[in-house]
């Protein structure tokens, strides 16, 4: 899922000077889950705001990245002057572009595509970079999980299957691919060389389009 | 010859080969550059020129490198993955050829949290095997890393950056089993010379080079086992407790902590391990990393018996 938190309160409160009547807008999917946008972080969000004296209505749509999903509070939207949305970077920029007269902002910052690893732990696991390699490196993201992105790794950092960058938080990524592959008798992949990435079919190529004709003759 | 430098000369002729290391300072300081060029001149066969060392900005290893070689030194300089993308490398490849840089150190490179711009965007758009691919199609094959050839124009003629390859190893990082693995694909990627991590546990590096002579990978490359002297134990204990991958027994320790003059202990120290390491197969050289201490490098090499005019 899309791991997010919610910006500090004082952050949010600058984008509202000025505006007389907020939608706080939040989202059923991703932050939901992660609890930093569905309808109860609106509900507690919203609360804050009328207490420092602000007019504020509250919703939260199935998903803030699909267009469809907004018919139902356009004449909601309509009746405010401004939107936070408390979805991920992705609906709030939709938000802005089906509401193209409206001003919209963020209340929560987007970190990363990763996993829930317990009561409030999260961790990035997918940089979304386009060519999955992880059917190589034995489940385990070499471009995730190692903080140099390496393909021919572990660095000289790696000790103690910690990565010299925060030993007290994250594992070398290496070392995870290193005994995954051991325990699938796969280390023989380790010693081939990894040749350079195409960092075209990344973000670097520019921001990236999906065109599927299967799905568009449905 | 790959590239005829002095350092690949020393390394065919079958001679126990001395590089040091030349840190170039964090200001515009040329008289700093001289005064350690003109401490090392005569006494080691080539020096490695770091760059952004613990990714803290200092003047670049090619014009460092450039300013080593007017004062009669010959550098090898340090390339890190880090701070440029394969363009930028290329360039910098060229640039540093004809300025007649002839011994590259090709490295993954710190990662910018340990230096004194932790907010800068980090670059890895190659890994330090990949880098070491590329210098080598550079030289050998006489192409880019995108396989377009080296020259100017399609009439021109091919003109290549022939560079003698060096790569680091560290053979106390984890996994343990893995560090020969990785030596042997740099050796793979073309490496022609190793310097290793600073060693302190000869028994685990006597133990790393068997397996590296095991698989014949010391008649592929050179091998140059890297020390550092020690100045304290207080330094003995930071080496141990904040460089990852570095481990300093604790009867080192106590040999400085114990010492009248522990600079001279660490000296004698290092001179011991110098005589310690020659004696290992496979070892075909020494890295003295004397860090902020290129002043005390001619008494090592003395001290050592490593043959060298002053």
């Amino acid at each position: 899922m899309i791991v997010a938190e919610r910006k500090p309160i004082e952050e949010i409160k600058g984008f509202l000077a000025g505006h007389k009547r907020i939608l706080v807008l939040g989202c059923g999917t991703c932050v939901t889950v992660c609890l930093a946008g569905g309808e109860r972080e609106v509900a507690t969000l919203a609360s804050v705001l009328r207490l420092s004296g602000n007019q504020v209505e509250e919703n939260t749509i199935e998903r803030q990245c699909d267009a469809e999903f907004f018919a139902s509070i356009k004449d909601l939207a309509s009746s405010c002057d401004a939107i936070l949305s408390m979805a991920c970077g992705v609906g709030v920029q939709m938000v802005a572009n089906v509401f193209g007269d409206m001003p919209v902002y963020p209340a929560l910052n987007t970190m990363f595509c990763g996993t829930n690893d317990g009561a409030g732990q999260w961790s990035e696991n997918c940089l979304a970079c386009g060519d999955c390699k992880l059917g190589i490196f034995g489940g385990v993201c070499p471009v995730t999980r190692c903080s140099k992105s390496l393909l021919n790794g572990p660095c000289g950092g790696s000790v103690n299957g910690k990565c010299e960058v925060d030993p007290e938080n994250i594992e070398c990524g290496w070392q995870l691919i290193y005994d995954r592959l051991k325990t699938l008798g796969k280390l023989d992949v380790l010693a081939e060389n990894a040749q350079p990435r195409d960092f075209s079919q990344t973000h670097d190529g520019g921001p990236r389009k999906l065109s599927r004709e299967d799905v568009a003759q449905l | 010859m790959k590239s005829g430098s002095n350092l690949e000369k020393v390394l065919e002729a079958g001679e126990f080969a001395v590089t040091a290391e030349l840190g170039p300072p964090k200001s515009a300081d040329l008289d700093l550059i001289k005064k350690k060029a003109e401490i090392l001149s005569g006494w080691v066969d080539a020096v490695n020129i770091t760059d952004n060392q613990t990714a803290i900005v200092r003047v670049s290893s090619i014009a460092t490198g450039k300013l080593a070689l007017d004062l009669g030194l010959e550098p090898i300089i340090q390339m890190t993955c880090r701070d440029r993308n394969r363009l930028s490398i290329q360039s910098d490849i060229l640039g540093a050829y004809l300025l007649g840089i002839r011994n590259i150190l090709c490295l993954t490179g710190d990662h910018q949290c340990f230096g004194n711009h932790p907010t800068a965007k980090h670059v890895f758009d190659l890994d330090s095997i990949q880098l070491i691919q590329m210098v080598k199609n550079m030289r050998d094959e006489k192409v880019f890393a995108s396989g377009e050839e080296i020259k100017n124009s399609k009439k021109a003629e091919v003109k290549e950056p022939r560079m003698f390859i060096g790569a680091a190893a560290n053979p106390f990082a984890d996994p343990f089993e893995f560090r020969v693995i990785r030596l042997e694909k740099k050796i793979n990627a073309g490496t022609d010379f190793i310097q290793t991590q600073c060693i302190y546990e000869m028994d685990r590096f006597a133990e790393w080079m068997r397996q590296v002579c095991d698989r014949g990978l010391h008649k592929k490359c050179k091998i140059l086992a890297g020390v550092t002297p020690l100045k304290s134990a207080g330094m003995a204990r930071y080496m141990r407790d904040q460089v990852a991958g570095v481990t300093v027994p604790s009867y080192y320790i106590e040999r400085l902590a114990k010492a009248d003059d522990p600079k001279a202990e660490g000296i004698e120290i290092v001179t011991e391990q110098i005589q310690q390491l020659r004696k290992i197969e496979g070892v075909a050289g020494v890295h003295i990393m004397a860090i902020e201490w290129e002043q005390k490098v001619p008494e090592i090499v003395q001290k050592a018996g490593l043959k060298r005019e002053a």
